[in-house]
């Protein structure tokens, strides 16, 4: 089969939903080929048919187009019903009973041990997954890492303009890459459990409710610091930038200690790992950093 | 609202652009800059398209100069995407099942009516009200419902997932079956079984000791006022991070016997079973992730070696198990296999340094390494390589319980040294990268097939020289990701085969007879789960065992393959491998292969000589008829006899043979023909 789950999501689509530009462009597309007939008739209504809990939408051309197909899939399923029925009837209307016939030895099992030395029980087959409660702190995490990493961001985005220094050009670099890749991720977290991606902000423009500037994540640099930084050419932005950046990144691995210091917080698979990734990366960076600064001071002094 | 993400983007972009695509690992110091390229000209407009939907791939950076990537000509590179109905391609594999996650491993939360559900479904553009399809309940999870590594015993297949265990009947591989779904989360599931026994790794702080999926609750909303105050505890002593041990005697009911705790958990694990002690095995535990609090594990200390010398960092931990009385395992020795002989430092290795061709350059000294990510032991000849973060490692393993590392290498292309295998003969040690931390699609067509690679290193008296690089020849999309990831030797007798998963780049089948030359010899690839945003998905692991390939799919479930005929690898050589039964498979606990001194193997070898044209065509035909007869006429006297008569000058050829790998192969040729059975 050489065809998408998502282009038969995509064939559902309401034209009129409040979808991004690019997403929506591509699904009209999609939908605009498998409305002219395109699709053969025997892949659409298997893939309607996988799909027909999530094709219920009203209205527009693919619904037309759905309803020939689930009116061709039907026709299909009852000439077969009827087939079967002739010869075997209780195989074709008695799947529930014929479940029940089967949930013998050869049925696999849900089971959940207990601590240990404890017995295991069994679950009901209908079993599906769960995930503990997600924590605020979770969702503070990431939106707070976001901030962070934009302030990383920023400074790497100053070093063409302001140093000629081979390795923290370099370095620069890397950050620069992989700090806007791990944005990426947090926004995505972010989005796809329905949650802002940038912090709550009461008033606005990086100032609290009562007006004082908003507290800077853990390791931001100050105002004043960034400042200095734009004002700094050579070998003084050098220092800057990397007294500035171990300072960041020190911020980070306390947001990180902080998350995982927090009751019920990275308990979900995708931010353990993340925050557990962000913080072997800045430690090694650290490192790295603080080689640069020891194999610079000598040259300063001269 | 989006004023900080827009800066960010715009900001990385010039970066990017002004940089040319230099990353982490060059940053190093190890490669010259490359000079700075012209932006391409959609690339400058894109940023805020880009920046309104968080889901769509970030576009590759250019090739760094002087580096070359992936073939954007192979079948694989363009297939269509699909959750279970991606377009397929393959070589010399042959897709045989796919057994799709079990619902109990899959999100329940399908209510339409749920807010953030609809949110993320209109963010994604497929409108609101309708009830949320499969490919997305695996976005909002990806992770905590990942399938992980394998293992083997008899007919069971034990698949491990960061929410518990699955285990197969495997007894005909065409036809596997689910038999148990083990319920007890914790990631990420790293799975060795031994006997009646079955071991799995828990990391993440969800992991409970008695298997419930609640976790440990979150605070509560503060009041207004009290943002700052903490009201729960966030030690527990219910929680669990470390190896828990279970009796699977009755395997429909897997009993917890054991749950051994270590300061941070248990990323990976490798069972070590000492050919001296028939009482006790041992685990290798190795952990990555953060090293928990004194109040909720006495004793675990997370500070740098300066602060506190017996902090939980630089070192691993290995269990004592008493194999008739598992419920007393405990750690028995925590050693610190990092340490500077010389100084007594504990934190004595860095990855700083390099092999290959920038070894003459200065380069910073980088992050001292501080754990393994896994080890593999190969018993029958006393060592274990070790993939330790930032380098990769030999370790004498003759002591199990006290380690002594032997031998350590760097690589300035190396991002993440991730995991190890041996050739069979153990002259030679496979080890990846997995650059990206396998969530990045890394096989793009700008991605350097230096990076994310295989690394093959030569292997003599506990040195390790570096080799090749192997990367999966095939570029793929940006919405795959993609890195070299687990595999296991494929028992082709007088070669070197690893079979390989590269997440969703496949399973890559790979020759490394000659280590200098590695190349591809068999391949299966889907295409992306999603084609607008990348969802996790792939390949974890795939192993061959007793006949079969299985691999590991994080999303999709399990897949299960057998080998075919090519001009790469001939039926006699498949069928020489399946001459290979084992047990029990755990490939972190290699095993010496053996091929018994039959007449399948011979043919095997022939095949093999005829490849590399190591004897006379007439020859070989002289050599296949006399077999084929022996075998017809069921191994008569006469026969065996002309068979046996014929094996002095094979033994010759081999004296005299070009290649060393063929010199073998004539010798184990000649010694079947001295006495051979069917």
């Amino acid at each position: 089969m050489k065809f998408s789950a998502r282009t038969c999501v995509a064939s559902a689509v309401a034209p009129g939903s409040p979808v991004s530009a690019k997403i929506r462009g591509d699904f009209a597309r999609v939908s605009r080929i498998s409305v002219s007939g395109i699709l053969p008739q025997p892949f659409s209504a298997k893939a309607l048919k996988m799909f027909n809990n999530v094709s219920q939408q009203p209205l527009d051309r693919s619904r037309e187009h759905q309803h020939k197909l689930r009116a061709v899939s039907g026709t299909a399923l009852l000439l077969c019903a009827m087939l079967i029925a002739a010869s075997v009837p209780v195989n074709v209307f008695g799947s529930p009973l014929r479940a029940a016939q089967t949930a013998s030895a050869s049925q696999p099992v849900v089971v959940q041990p207990g601590a240990p030395g404890k017995p295991s029980k069994t679950l009901p087959p209908s079993t599906t997954g769960t995930l503990p409660a997600r924590s605020q702190a979770d969702v503070d995490f990431m939106q707070g890492m976001i901030m962070h990493h934009s302030q990383a961001v920023e400074m790497t985005a100053l070093i063409p303009s302001h140093t000629d220094n081979k390795d923290i050009r370099l370095l620069g670099a890397k950050i620069s890459s992989s700090q806007s890749d791990e944005i990426k991720f947090m926004q995505r977290w972010l989005a796809a459990r329905g949650e802002s991606t940038s912090m709550a902000m009461p008033g606005m423009s990086g100032m609290d409710a009562s007006g004082k500037p908003m507290a800077l994540m853990p390791g931001m640099l100050t105002p004043e610091q960034m400042e200095a930084l734009r004002n700094a050419k050579g070998a003084e932005f050098d220092h800057l930038f990397l007294t500035g950046m171990i300072q960041h990144h020190n911020g980070a691995l306390i947001m990180v200690k902080d998350l995982f210091d927090t009751a019920g917080a990275g308990q979900e698979a995708d931010i353990f790992n993340f925050a557990t990734d962000a913080d072997n990366t800045q430690r090694a960076e650290i490192k790295i950093m603080q080689s640069m600064l020891e194999k610079k001071s000598p040259e300063e002094k001269r | 609202m989006n004023r900080f993400p827009s800066l960010a983007f715009r900001a990385a972009l010039a970066a990017l652009i002004l940089f040319s695509g230099v990353s982490r690992v060059h940053a190093q110091g190890s490669t010259p800059p490359p000079a700075a390229q012209q932006p391409a000209p959609d690339a400058a407009k894109t940023p805020d398209a880009e920046d309104s939907n968080p889901f769509a791939p970030s576009p590759a950076p250019p090739l760094p100069a002087g580096m070359t990537g992936s073939d954007v000509n192979d079948p694989r590179y363009k297939l269509t995407p699909g959750l279970y109905d991606a377009g397929e391609t393959s070589m010399g594999l042959k897709h045989l099942q796919l057994l799709k996650k079990p619902d109990a491993f899959q999100l329940g939360t399908t209510d339409p009516d749920d807010p953030k559900v609809a949110k993320t479904v209109q963010q994604l553009g497929i409108g609101g009200g309708m009830k949320i399809p499969k490919s997305l309940q695996v976005v909002i999870a990806e992770l905590a419902f990942s399938n992980s590594d394998l293992a083997f015993e008899g007919d069971h297949l034990f698949q491990g997932n960061f929410y518990g265990m699955n285990i197969y009947d495997i007894s005909n591989p065409g036809h596997t079956a689910l038999l148990t779904s083990m319920i007890c989360p914790g990631g990420q599931g790293d799975v060795s079984v031994y006997k009646n026994l079955m071991f799995m790794s828990v990391e993440m702080p969800n992991g409970r000791l008695d298997c419930g999926t609640q976790g440990f609750p979150p605070e509560p909303p503060p009041a207004a006022g009290h943002e700052k105050e903490r009201h729960l505890p966030a030690a527990q002593k219910d929680r669990f991070r470390g190896v828990r041990i279970f009796d699977i005697s009755d395997i429909k009911n897997p009993k917890q016997v054991a749950a051994v705790q270590s300061c941070r958990g248990s990323h990976t694990h490798t069972l070590v079973v000492d050919p001296n002690d028939k009482d006790n095995v041992y685990i290798y535990i190795s952990g990555t992730s953060f090293v928990r609090q004194a109040e909720e594990l006495a004793g675990c200390s997370g500070e740098t070696p300066d602060k506190d010398p017996n902090t939980a960092l630089f070192r691993i931990d290995i269990i004592k198990v008493p194999v008739a009385a598992p419920q007393d395992a405990k750690i028995v020795s925590s050693p610190r296999i990092f340490i500077d002989p010389r100084t007594g430092a504990i934190n004595g290795l860095n990855n700083g340094g390099s092999h290959g061709k920038d070894a003459t350059k200065p380069v910073e000294k980088a992050e001292d390494t501080n754990q393994c990510h896994d080890i593999t032991v190969y018993s029958a000849i006393g060592l274990a390589a070790g993939a330790c973060s930032g380098n990769g490692i030999l370790l004498d393993i003759k002591d199990p319980v006290h380690p002594k590392r032997v031998d350590a290498v760097n690589d300035p292309n190396y991002s993440y040294w991730h995991s190890a295998s041996f050739s069979n003969d153990g002259s030679k040690v496979v080890f990846t990268d997995e650059w990206g931390g396998g969530l990045g699609a890394r096989c793009r067509p700008n991605d350097p097939n230096h990076w994310g690679a295989d690394a093959i290193f030569h292997l003599h008296d506990d040195k390790l020289t570096f080799a090749s690089y192997y990367k999966l020849p095939a570029a793929q999309g940006d919405t795959e990701n993609c890195v070299a990831h687990n595999g296991s030797l494929v028992p082709v007798p007088g070669r070197d085969i690893e079979v390989q998963a590269w997440y969703q780049g496949g399973v890559s089948v790979m020759d490394f007879t000659d280590p200098t030359h590695p190349f591809e010899i068999a391949y299966f690839d889907r295409g992306p789960i999603d084609p607008k945003m990348l969802v996790l998905g792939g390949e974890w692991s795939a192993y061959w065992y007793n006949g079969n390939i299985y691999g590991s799919e994080i999303a999709r479930g399990l897949d299960v393959f057998e080998l075919t005929p090519t001009q790469f690898l001939t039926q006699n050589e498949i069928d020489a491998a399946k001459t290979v039964r084992v047990p029990v498979l755990n490939v972190q606990d290699q095993q010496k292969l053996e091929w018994p001194a039959n007449l399948t193997v011979a043919k095997a070898y022939l095949d093999q000589v005829e490849r590399s044209q190591a004897l006379p065509a007439d020859r070989i035909a002289a050599l296949r008829t006399a077999i084929h007869t022996a075998e017809s006429s069921h191994m008569s006297k006469s026969k065996v006899a002309k068979l046996q008569s014929m094996a002095p000058s094979v033994e010759q050829s081999a004296s005299s043979a070009k290649s060393p790998a063929d010199a073998k192969r004539l010798q184990a040729l000649a010694d079947i023909l001295k006495h051979p059975s069917a």
